[in-house]
């Protein structure tokens, strides 16, 4: 069998294997180098703020990966990027679209957590010197999670797509609050308890008062808890205080209102906490108790069957402990 | 979540046969576990049972499906650093007594995850925990009787993929709390001698295989590896290994109680800390 095609029926049987949307893949496994020099689409969002909207969808080859949403913030000297994509080809489409918007140098790359939609593109950024900045816990989630999700991924997006990705360390991190001078604007990073993940960070840019808040806000697309339950509802009051005119969530319409944009998840993990608290005070164990929890919720969120069930193990393993 | 099914695989036997040989090359080439980009499947699981089975038992015999053990845990993992999994005896199968189950999970990179030993008139028909399941695998359930004999019983989850990786959530609160332990008490109103207990440990349970990609090095492995609980000093039940038992151990068991002596319970984890506590049996049912 010719080495070609040996590789690329390789490829396409572990594809057609992975997990969650990973079964249109194998209808598309083409013109990946027709994409190397394509842009995303940025939409402005205030004076200098641009962000690009993410599809409510998993990662897969179809997507390239391009599931949430990104920013860019440009001060007069330089700009700041704010997360990577989930893979090289998002982050090169990402760092040409902002090429095209400033012919300031990308100064700052903000990851706002560990999650592969929001780094793989990770080393496109160093690759342009840009300093890559994260939350303290950062470091420690990648080297713990950084070679699954470098194995995982491949199964479920492919090889092309999982091409030249790196797990990069952020060279700088914030302990709890850093401000970033762009030139003549400022850019206010905080370091959020847990919640989503153990290292979640948002920025803010006070010129227009537009909030980042990485995953910390999901609209339409469910939340996705990997951090703390309880973490994430005790800091929504805290979030929702942040004097924001509009916010960019982590995976929502860009912009949202603020900060009316935490509405729905917070009813969302009101239900699945109210659910999983009279399951446990019932005895019903873990596997019964996640089957039942926040079903009323299924119509109101997109990828509700992908994330429900995980989101209800990990609160039931959190919430038995009360 | 889509699930695939073994007959939708044969389906594509092309791909499918190129898939188990590209596994089989792997497999030789010593990539045994967590090869880059391959799901497992059952016959590649299999296959690693064959090999290290040796390791446990030997050249003993193993019956399966004998009913004397059954193991359940969802075909599909909502989360591979928490697999439930429930391991039932009977007893009625068992006239000598079960000593010892062994939980198996194949693929992990230390399959063998834990060792329980059954206290001789404990009465344990029931274990309930909870895993970390590396990649598509059987899970199996060894069970020894008193006789010597071995029978086994085997599920196969799909665990793998997406952001859901097999590692520790909120690392902070894990090891600030370490080694604080909570003890449910169940009220079984229909069985009036049997009690059902949830214990709870706080551990970071860290299995040590994750490898740190930029340095290339190993996490360290910290995990409870020593369990026991006990009536009035009879053993109820004990656990060792652990290495693939999920963050914050948690164990939900039912055994017959001996009057209404203390529950007590010594863990020892592998940096040599030991965690103990005790709790009044409540006398629900007795």
């Amino acid at each position: 069998m010719p080495t070609d095609l040996f590789r690329r029926r390789f490829v396409q049987g572990f594809a057609c294997l992975g997990v969650g949307a990973a079964l249109p893949c194998c209808l598309n496994h083409t013109a990946f180098a027709a994409d190397a020099g394509k842009k995303l689409a940025l939409k402005g969002v205030a004076d200098g703020v641009y962000a690009f909207g993410g599809v409510n969808d998993l990662m897969t080859q179809a997507n390239q990966g391009a599931i949430c949403n990104l920013g860019l913030v440009i001060g007069n000297e330089a700009a700041a990027a704010i997360d990577s994509g989930g893979s090289m080809i998002e982050a090169r489409a990402f760092i040409s679209a902002i090429k095209e918007t400033t012919d300031r140098p990308v100064r700052y790359l903000i990851n706002t957590h560990m999650h592969p939609d929001h780094i793989f593109g990770n080393a496109a950024f160093r690759d342009i010197g840009a300093k890559i900045i994260g939350h303290r816990n950062l470091p420690r989630a990648l080297a713990a999670r950084g070679d699954f999700y470098l194995q995982s991924y491949r199964s479920q997006i492919g090889d092309a797509l999982m091409k030249d990705i790196e797990i990069v360390l952020p060279e700088q991190t914030v302990d709890d609050r850093l401000e970033l001078d762009l030139g003549g604007r400022t850019l206010e990073l905080r370091a959020w308890k847990a919640a989503h993940t153990d290292n979640d960070l948002t920025a803010y840019d006070a010129a227009t008062k537009t909030f980042f808040t990485g995953d910390l806000a999901f609209l339409g697309h469910l939340p996705t808890l990997d951090g703390s339950l309880l973490g994430w509802m005790r800091q929504l009051d805290e979030l929702a205080a942040v004097d924001a005119a509009v916010a960019v969530p982590g995976h929502g319409p860009v912009p949202s209102a603020w900060p009316e944009a935490l509405d729905a998840e917070r009813r969302y993990f009101d239900v699945l906490a109210g659910d999983l608290r009279k399951a446990i005070a019932d005895g019903v164990p873990l596997d019964k108790a996640v089957e039942t929890a926040a079903q009323t919720e299924r119509g109101n969120w997109a990828l509700f069957d992908d994330y429900n069930g995980r989101n209800a193990t990990a609160a039931y393993a959190e919430l038995e402990w009360e | 979540m889509q699930s695939y099914t073994l007959t939708n695989r044969r389906r594509r036997s092309p791909a499918s046969l190129l898939f188990a040989f590209v596994i089989a090359v792997f497999a030789m080439l010593g990539g045994l576990t967590n090869m880059a980009g391959a799901q497992q499947t059952m016959a590649s699981s299999d296959k690693i049972w064959g090999e290290i089975k040796g390791d446990f038992f030997g050249d003993r015999q193993i019956v399966s499906d004998t009913g004397l053990v059954r193991i359940e845990a969802p075909k599909r993992a909502q989360d591979a650093a928490l697999v439930p999994v429930d391991i039932y005896i009977d007893p009625a199968k068992a006239p000598e007594g079960v000593k010892a189950v062994t939980l198996i999970i194949d693929v992990n990179p230390a399959p063998l995850a834990a060792t329980f030993t059954l206290g001789k008139d404990a009465g344990v028909t029931h274990i309930s925990t909870r895993v970390r399941v590396n990649d598509y695998s059987w899970l199996r359930a060894i069970a020894e009787t008193g006789s010597g004999q071995l029978h086994m019983s085997q599920t196969f989850v799909k665990a793998s993929g997406g952001c859901s990786a097999p590692a520790v959530k909120n690392t902070d609160e894990a090891m600030a709390s370490m080694g604080k332990m909570k003890l449910k008490q169940f009220a079984e109103p229909q069985m009036s001698k049997v009690q059902e207990l949830q214990l709870m440990i706080r551990h970071p349970n860290n299995s040590g295989f994750q490898r740190d990609p930029i340095t290339q090095y190993f996490i360290p492995a910290h995990f409870v590896q020593k369990l026991s609980i006990s009536q009035d000093d009879q053993l109820i039940l004990a656990m060792e290994g652990g290495i693939s038992i999920s963050e914050d151990p948690n164990f939900r068991f039912d055994f017959k109680a001996h009057g209404t002596g203390e529950i007590k319970v010594e863990a020892a984890d592998t940096d040599g800390k030991v965690f103990q506590d005790q709790w009044p049996l409540e006398a629900t049912g007795l």
